[in-house]
């Protein structure tokens, strides 16, 4: 089961369409679930101090208030938030993760209710182990709550954009002089190649001075081979400096 | 093949964004209608960005633009290809006076089977009682119970003041809140296969058999129906109903003799474990005030006679409730 293990989820759209979503991991939940227990505690002893005003009434009231409010905070908080906000609770939003339909269908209230309701199970004997373990063992780390309410936690990091100006500023550009070849070479390259050639810039202080040279040396080779640009535009400037024009036609496209 | 992608961002960007706004619409207003036309007009919207993301899939630039498209066509898949029906807005009397007792007889085999369950506890805890006195200390937790009910009987029964003064709501709150809990508990517990529900059913029923038998041995059974009944009655069904919410989701779990996937099965019963689990809790909130006002004061302050009526009648209701409630409107579905 445990090399069946992904971190992300593919879904395929009946109109063929893939979509994938990174799923959240047990030791980031975990860290949710810490927020989201530190909120309940607030917010239990917020209400509970409110609800002294009621021994002016009858001490046995106030005390059974605060009893039950605990109760209903400690149960309901999950399943209120993550209703209202659409999957996520303060922890879940603050660490960017969201409880999710298995198939990327809308989420249901019934989910939510089974998923809160089986931490009952998850959470035995301490602190989540049973649910983090059913978690590593899952191929979609899913908790048994999870399981049972066909839901999955993702994660939507924030993708840092890189700092282009920092690399590309000022730097006259030879290759934006032909157009045509540089819309070819926006739609050749991959992704992947696009990253290698981006992380090779943004890290190139780090490298020895011998290492740098071939390293750039060998992507520019490949970077060629993907499009000819005419001898005039590349003729005269180092491979670094031809990796810094093939990332400034890839990445900014306007 | 995009030749432009200045141009090709440009000119779908009012198709992705009139896309976002009726996902932005739909997801504030869960009770909007469309007509035809916006659902024609949705579907048209939905397909072209699901065009735009595959034909940017494949593109190294603008990592925001792909992400963004990713969301926006999962956003709207979901609404697409949903075919759950959406329980927009809760009728609280509908669901108490309807689907409650509807689904509790949907699923009334995993509520014998519970009953079964706990009756079988219920005579292990009677023999073990009866031919072994001794062991009332270990199957019995509560202190109050291990001592002798005929002492326990003539000490209550001396009793003319109101010993639960000021502690009344308290009590009540914590029968509610615990024994929700523990339902709570015995239902999750259904994902073990059942094995744990089993577990939790059986030892309830074992307590109850030990508590009744060992009444019933001392000559007490006037007291004890008078001191369970007015709770009990609706305490031990709500535990049931629990056992039975458990028992349902180990049978999807399990998923015998059927060829859906265990994701369907699941689907199949969520509302139903809700439902039962929400009947449950109110049980215990009425069973938590009864047990804390009525069932702990005893003759003379309140005569067994109006005690075990009372239980009477809460069962019969409770009987009827289950029964009947919803059958016309469920005749009429059908």
């Amino acid at each position: 089961m445990l090399k069946d293990r992904t971190n992300t989820l593919y879904i395929r759209t009946p109109e063929g369409i893939i979509f994938s979503m990174l799923l959240a991991g047990p030791v980031t939940r975990f860290l949710a679930w810490g927020i989201d227990l530190a909120c309940i505690s607030v917010a239990s002893s917020i209400i509970g101090t409110a609800l002294i005003i009621f021994s002016i009434v009858s001490l046995d009231l106030a005390q059974a208030l605060t009893a039950l409010s605990f109760f209903i905070i400690s149960i309901g908080y999950g399943i209120a938030a993550e209703w209202y906000w659409r999957g996520q609770t303060i922890g879940k939003k603050l660490l960017k993760l969201r409880v999710m339909d298995v198939q990327g269908l809308r989420l249901h209230f019934s989910q939510i209710m089974i998923r809160n309701l089986l931490r009952f199970v998850d959470s035995l004997p301490i602190f989540y182990f049973v649910g983090g373990v059913a978690c590593l063992m899952s191929s979609r780390s899913q908790r048994l709550g999870d399981i049972a309410a066909n839901t999955i936690v993702v994660r939507n990091p924030k993708i840092a954009e890189p700092d282009l100006k920092q690399i590309l500023a000022g730097k006259y550009n030879s290759l934006r002089d032909y157009p045509y070849l540089s819309a070819r070479l926006r739609q050749k390259v991959t992704p992947q190649e696009a990253s290698i050639a981006l992380q090779a810039l943004l890290r190139r202080d780090e490298l020895e001075p011998q290492a740098r040279i071939e390293l750039f040396e060998q992507i520019a080779a490949h970077f060629r081979t993907i499009v000819e640009f005419p001898e005039e535009a590349v003729q005269g400037i180092t491979d670094e400096q031809y990796i810094r024009n093939v990332v400034d036609v890839v990445f900014k496209s306007h | 093949m995009i030749i432009n992608l200045q141009k090709f961002i440009k000119n779908e960007n009012k198709y992705w964004k009139e896309l976002e706004g009726i996902l932005g619409k739909f997801e504030r207003e869960p009770d909007m209608q469309m007509t035809i036309e916006q659902v024609k007009r949705f579907h048209y919207l939905y397909q072209r960005t699901s065009a735009s993301l595959a034909k940017l899939m494949t593109y190294s630039a603008e990592p925001e633009i792909h992400q963004y498209l990713e969301t926006l066509t999962a956003r709207a898949y979901g609404n697409i290809h949903e075919i759950r029906k959406q329980p927009h807005r809760l009728y609280v009397l509908k669901w108490f006076f309807q689907t409650l007792p509807q689904t509790f007889r949907r699923q009334v085999k995993a509520f014998y089977l519970s009953t079964a369950i706990t009756m079988i506890g219920v005579i292990f805890g009677g023999f073990a009682v009866s031919f072994d006195p001794d062991s009332k200390a270990i199957i019995l937790p509560f202190q109050h119970l291990q001592g002798s009910p005929s002492e326990r009987v003539a000490e209550e029964e001396l009793r003319v003041d109101d010993r639960l003064q000021g502690v009344k709501m308290r009590g009540a709150t914590w029968y509610m809140t615990h024994n929700t809990k523990v339902s709570i508990f015995v239902m999750a517990l259904g994902i073990t296969w059942g094995f744990g529900t089993i577990v939790m059913l059986f030892y309830n029923g074992i307590i109850l058999g030990a508590v009744t038998l060992d009444y019933i041995l001392a000559t007490q059974t006037k007291f004890l129906m008078a001191w369970l009944m007015p709770h009990g009655v609706i305490e031990i069904p709500a535990v049931l109903l629990a056992g039975q919410a458990g028992l349902v989701l180990a049978g999807a779990l399990i998923g015998w003799g059927r060829r859906s996937s265990l994701r369907m099965r699941m689907r199949e019963i969520s509302t139903d474990l809700i439902t039962l689990i929400f009947g449950v809790g109110i049980m215990f909130v009425w069973a938590g005030f009864v047990e804390s006002f009525i069932s702990q004061y005893h003759e003379p302050i309140l005569p067994y006679s109006f005690k075990i009526g009372l239980g009477i009648v809460e069962f019969s209701l409770l009987i009827l409730f289950l029964s009947r409630a919803g059958r016309k409107e469920e005749k009429e579905d059908a």
